[in-house]
């Protein structure tokens, strides 16, 4: 594999995608590997629930169509309201996949899907004590993700707008201070609805996207991730490059000299 | 409930699966259980009472009466 030059890195693993995708709400599992092949992702969030006891022994697993040793799984919390189950649910990830990365997401509130802050400072600090390498999914508030920087957490992925609303970056200044004092990944996670949402994210200098719903819930999910794919890439090089800076007045593109006529 | 094996001359105890009550004959294992209900050399983690029931153990974890087992897979989530 060919490594670009501007890799994402979280805890120390180089990555040549920033859009990391979720795997739920699509119809089917081969609907989810062609959604995630299209938006290039290397890093899928998965969750993990009890087993169907009933169920058809011979169902695919997801893990089947999604290999482990071709995508980087990255088990979230979803779900849980305390420290303790976040805790227990980033365990039981370990021991399935051996997975070390993990998404902390501690709700506090089932309509919002607001982070319960002070249960997921209590969980990132026992997860990272166990070694585990946290990709923490927060608040939009620029203390918080210093702290959970300080703390150890591998990436802060603050919201953008509530988890599924498909609103849009509607924190620019928020995340611009974010991004100001980062001194680890900051992913936006949560809140992108459309291709020139997660552009505008990556314009302001986010290291990457995190989003789900807003591949799955579209009409064509396929054609939506590659639309994401590509909204990475061109906000990410719109970054790189630097953008003019916004004047108040006209500034005309043709030469004012030489003009033919009076 | 949901007996495992038929017949009486294996004692029987209750223990929660999953969240639901379910009789098996004293001294299962972890993997027995699993082999039971066709979840095992499947892509599952095990959690006994809270606790990880690591996979390197599970032909010598023996299940008491009362224990609430936890199976879980990964699923399509965000």
């Amino acid at each position: 594999m060919t490594m670009q030059k501007d890799p994402l890195v979280i805890a120390g693993r180089a990555y040549q995608s920033r859009l990391l995708v979720g795997t739920g709400k699509y119809k089917d599992f081969a609907e989810t590997r062609v959604a995630v092949d299209a938006a290039g992702a290397e890093i899928i969030t998965v969750a993990l629930r009890r087993v169907n006891l009933g169920q058809d022994k011979d169902a695919p697993n997801l893990l089947d169509v999604l290999p482990p040793d071709r995508f980087t799984i990255l088990p979230n919390t979803a779900g849980c309201y305390t420290a303790e189950d976040a805790v227990r649910t980033c365990r039981l990830a370990r021991e399935l996949g051996d997975w070390k990365l993990v998404k902390l997401e501690v709700i506090g509130d089932p309509q919002t899907l607001y982070p319960d802050m002070r249960q997921t400072y209590e969980a990132a600090k026992v997860l990272i004590a166990e070694g585990f390498e946290v990709m923490v999914y927060s608040v939009d508030d620029p203390v918080a993700c210093k702290t959970f920087a300080e703390m150890g957490c591998v990436a802060v992925m603050p919201l953008a707008a509530p988890i599924g609303s498909g609103l849009g970056i509607r924190n620019p200044y928020n995340l611009r201070i974010i991004l100001e004092q980062a001194t680890v990944p900051i992913l936006v996670d949560a809140g992108v609805g459309t291709a020139s949402d997660v552009a505008v994210a990556m314009e302001l200098g986010c290291d990457g996207v995190l989003l789900n719903t807003a591949i799955a819930a579209a009409k064509d999910p396929i054609l939506m991730a590659e639309a994401m794919r590509l909204g990475v890439d061109a906000g990410r090089k719109a970054f790189l490059a630097g953008r003019m800076p916004r004047k108040l007045y006209a500034s005309a593109s043709s030469p004012v000299d030489g003009t033919f006529f009076e | 409930m949901t007996p495992l094996r038929g017949g009486s001359s294996i004692a029987g105890m209750q223990i929660q699966v999953n969240g639901a009550a379910r009789e098996v004959p004293e001294q299962i294992t972890v993997l027995t259980l699993l082999a039971e209900l066709g979840w095992a050399d499947r892509r599952v983690a095990v959690e006994r009472n809270g606790e990880i029931v690591p996979r390197s153990t599970h032909a010598q974890a023996v299940i008491e009466a009362g224990d609430r087992l936890e199976i879980i897979q990964a699923v399509g989530g965000g």
